[in-house]
């Protein structure tokens, strides 16, 4: 999708969206979040670029931002040598400012490594210092809403919803995107939810993610928009009312049903 | 059944007197509390009521059109003569399953022959078909598709294709093995489970190629064959069902028993030719829609594995109605109400492109809820191509608890709503108000919001509760 007009958006040429395995980590519809990109960069005029990049295409040459989803284990290990071979690349990336946002399985895979049920290890991309651990038998799901507050100052309340067996753990250089006020989070056991890296998130959130947390969506578009223009960009404020009152209306279920952070993803005894 | 145990008896007067209760005091059609009273007195009330279908039985499973085919299988098994025994709408776990039993009429001594004519028909919840097909032992088993739904409810796609294949693998070793398997031949989740099964098999799909889309939609689930291999399609009807093979082992979608040899889906209902038992019959169904001809394929194949003649399949077609929620239409104030259950994005897919085929103008009510049953994670509606309704610039009212994020959804797709009201008797009000007389009025809730607009829309117009109503 190709957009143009609007004061200042052709800056630096159209804005090159990366989508990782789209037509393979797609399972819990985080194809939300590339459509609210391209329709909020609309809304901005600003002119944006999807590449989409399966198993064993080549990566471009350069991206602004890049976006991956979750899918199911089967489809996680098919792409995770792929991902991990592309590892040492999508670092240079993150060093170098480009935004990024990971979703779910594609965190997991974005992390150090992931250990399975049997103890084999799955070697991750390594933007974030994390690692996921695949609980024993026993172990639930964390799966529900999501109300968290992010760390990310412009971000504020997020609204979510989440679905995974894995539980993550932070490292000691990582940072987390969120903290837990209702659901599960990482592990259930420290309230965080997510990790950043410069201009790179993670988190375990659908929902869609980015259409109704219009600020993260807005924090990565500015991230991208600066590295595309190599100087930092802020965003004018811009209305997004049916996102702001699907927001609302997500938070408003999530204070009602999910449970309240207390470390309870653990297995029945 | 020649020897009814006391307790068999006592559970069914029990489970019996807990659904009139549950009515009586209004707790919604009492379709669930009759099994679970009764199973609590007898627990192998399944197997023994099981064995007083004479007939046999009939299981219909899937991710979409579970209610539709067996209702439309029900309709030619009694115009065969048959005495059917369906489920209700929606009650397809164990409970549901064991209060249909229960509220079943039993054929008195004076209805000699009766009994050998009772068969069942039931629809039985994906995830549930494993446990229950063991218990049940059906004579036919039907599998529609496998589509992501409710993700946060059924876990991952993958483990219940590997549920049915155990619960197949289980049946095909034990007594079960008399069955035969009715199954979906384009939908390569399902046609692979042939593989599993080495006893008889009955296979449908569609072979008209006018119907293809021109690429898998993006919620396409069976991407890859169990050998690792992504699938190639020569054609894609619906998802990831058409005419798929693999590109590394060979495996292909297989010969089809039953078969749409011609297919017209534009108006009301829908139009086929199908090749059946070295016949062809030409099918007129009351349904709109590619997906409903592939519930009608289901429900003739299922029927022929029965020993149906395929033109008293074809006659007792021609009288068929909808099921309940699933194309209903209702007269209101002198228009026309069509109601569309749409429940997971590849079910929506196909009610967008039964409106596409529609044409405009287009006015429509949207419903989205998030109940259990509906799934709590609404997030699935950004798999749906609602972007294909764009075009037709529908006047659009969103509604139900979650009309804020399909309201939100809508806009993304370039479809500004009209209205977003959560009160679904408002809803109506106000997309009642955007239809002009003689008009339709197209409504496309989910699961629990469609039984809360049917139930207003059946008052309005008079229609009786669907616990009223005829079974299934």
């Amino acid at each position: 999708m190709t957009m143009r007009g609007g004061a200042g958006g052709l800056a630096g040429g159209a804005l090159r969206v990366v989508s990782l395995y789209g037509d393979v980590m797609n399972v819990y519809a985080d194809r939300g979040n590339v459509i609210a990109v391209g329709a909020r960069a609309r809304e901005r005029g600003v002119a944006v670029e999807v590449q989409r990049v399966g198993i064993g295409d080549p990566l471009p040459e350069d991206a602004d931002l890049v976006l991956i989803g979750g899918g199911q284990d089967r489809e996680q290990r098919r792409i995770a040598e792929d991902l991990a071979a592309r590892g040492p690349a999508l670092q240079r990336w993150v060093d170098d400012g480009v935004a990024m946002l990971a979703v779910c399985g594609g965190f997991q895979l974005f992390g150090r490594w992931y250990r399975d049920t049997s103890g084999v290890e799955l070697p991750g991309a390594g933007v974030f210092d994390v690692t996921t651990v695949a609980p024993g038998p026993g172990w639930p799901r964390c799966i529900g809403d999501v109300l968290a507050t992010s760390t990310l100052a412009d971000v504020g309340e997020v609204v979510g919803f989440e679905n995974h067996g894995g539980r993550t753990y932070l490292g000691p250089s990582a940072r987390p995107f969120a903290r837990v006020t209702f659901g599960h989070g990482n592990n259930g056991e420290d309230g965080t939810e997510g990790a950043l890296r410069r201009r790179a998130v993670g988190t375990y959130l659908h929902g869609s993610l980015l259409p109704k947390n219009v600020a993260l969506l807005d924090h990565l578009l500015a991230g991208a928009l600066s590295h595309r223009d190599g100087r930092e960009v802020s965003l004018p404020a811009l209305p997004a009312p049916y996102a702001a009152r699907a927001h609302a209306a997500a938070a408003e279920v999530a204070r009602r049903r999910a449970p309240a952070f207390a470390r309870d993803a653990r297995p029945a005894s | 059944m020649g020897t009814t145990s006391v307790r068999e008896r006592a559970a069914v007067l029990a489970g019996r007197a807990a659904g009139a209760a549950a009515r009586t005091l209004r707790l919604g059609g009492g379709t669930a509390l009759p099994g679970l009273v009764a199973a609590r007195i007898a627990p192998d009330l399944v197997e023994r009521l099981a064995a007083g279908l004479r007939a046999g039985t009939v299981t219909v499973t899937g991710t979409n059109g579970k209610t539709t085919t067996a209702h439309l299988l029900s309709a030619i098994a009694r115009h065969a003569g048959m005495e059917v025994v369906a489920n209700r709408s929606g009650s397809n776990l164990e409970r549901g399953v064991i209060a249909t039993f229960v509220e079943s009429k039993t054929p008195s001594a004076g209805e000699a022959g009766v009994a050998e004519r009772r068969l069942g028909v039931l629809e039985i919840d994906e995830a549930a078909w494993p446990s229950l097909a063991s218990r049940l032992r059906p004579r036919v088993a039907v599998f529609l598709n496998l589509f992501r739904d409710q993700l946060d409810r059924y876990g991952e796609v993958d483990s219940v294709a590997e549920g049915w294949r155990a619960g197949l693998r289980a049946l095909a070793s034990g007594a079960g093995s008399g069955a035969t398997l009715v199954l979906n031949a384009d939908d390569p989740s399902v046609a692979q489970l042939a593989e599993a099964w080495p006893h008889r098999v009955l296979a449908f799909g569609v072979d008209d190629p006018r119907v293809a889309l021109p690429a898998p939609e993006h919620a396409a689930d069976a991407r890859f064959c169990v050998c690792g291999a992504r699938f190639a399609y020569d054609a894609v009807h619906v998802a990831h069902v058409g005419r798929w093979r693999c590109t590394r082992c060979g495996r292909a979608r297989p010969a089809r028993d039953v078969a749409a040899l011609a297919v017209e889906t534009a108006g009301e209902g829908a139009r086929a030719r199908v090749a059946v038992g070295g016949r062809e019959v030409e099918l007129a169904l009351p349904l709109a829609g590619l997906y409903s001809v592939y519930n009608a394929l289901a429900a003739v194949a299922a029927a022929s594995a029965l020993g149906v003649a395929p033109s008293s399949i074809a006659e007792a077609l021609a009288h068929a109605t909808p099921a309940f929620g699933r194309q209903e239409t209702f007269d209101l104030d002198g228009r026309r109400v069509r109601v569309l259950l749409a429940k997971n994005p590849a079910g929506l897919n196909e009610v967008v492109r039964t409106l596409e085929t529609a044409g405009p103008p287009l006015r429509l009510l949207a419903l989205l809820n998030d109940g259990i049953q509906d799934g709590r994670d609404v997030s699935w509606i950004y798999d749906a191509d609602v972007e294909r309704l764009a075009p037709l610039a529908p006047t659009l009212v969103c509604s139900g608890d979650r009309a804020d994020d399909l309201a939100l959804r809508f806009a993304l797709a370039g479809v500004e709503p009209a209205v977003v009201e959560r009160d679904v008797e408002r809803a109506l009000d106000r997309a009642l108000e955007a239809t002009p007389a003689g008009a339709r009025l197209e409504v496309v809730p989910t699961y629990t919001a469609m039984l809360r607009v049917r139930e207003v829309l059946a008052r309005r117009s008079g229609r009786r509760p669907y616990w009223a109503g005829e079974r299934s």
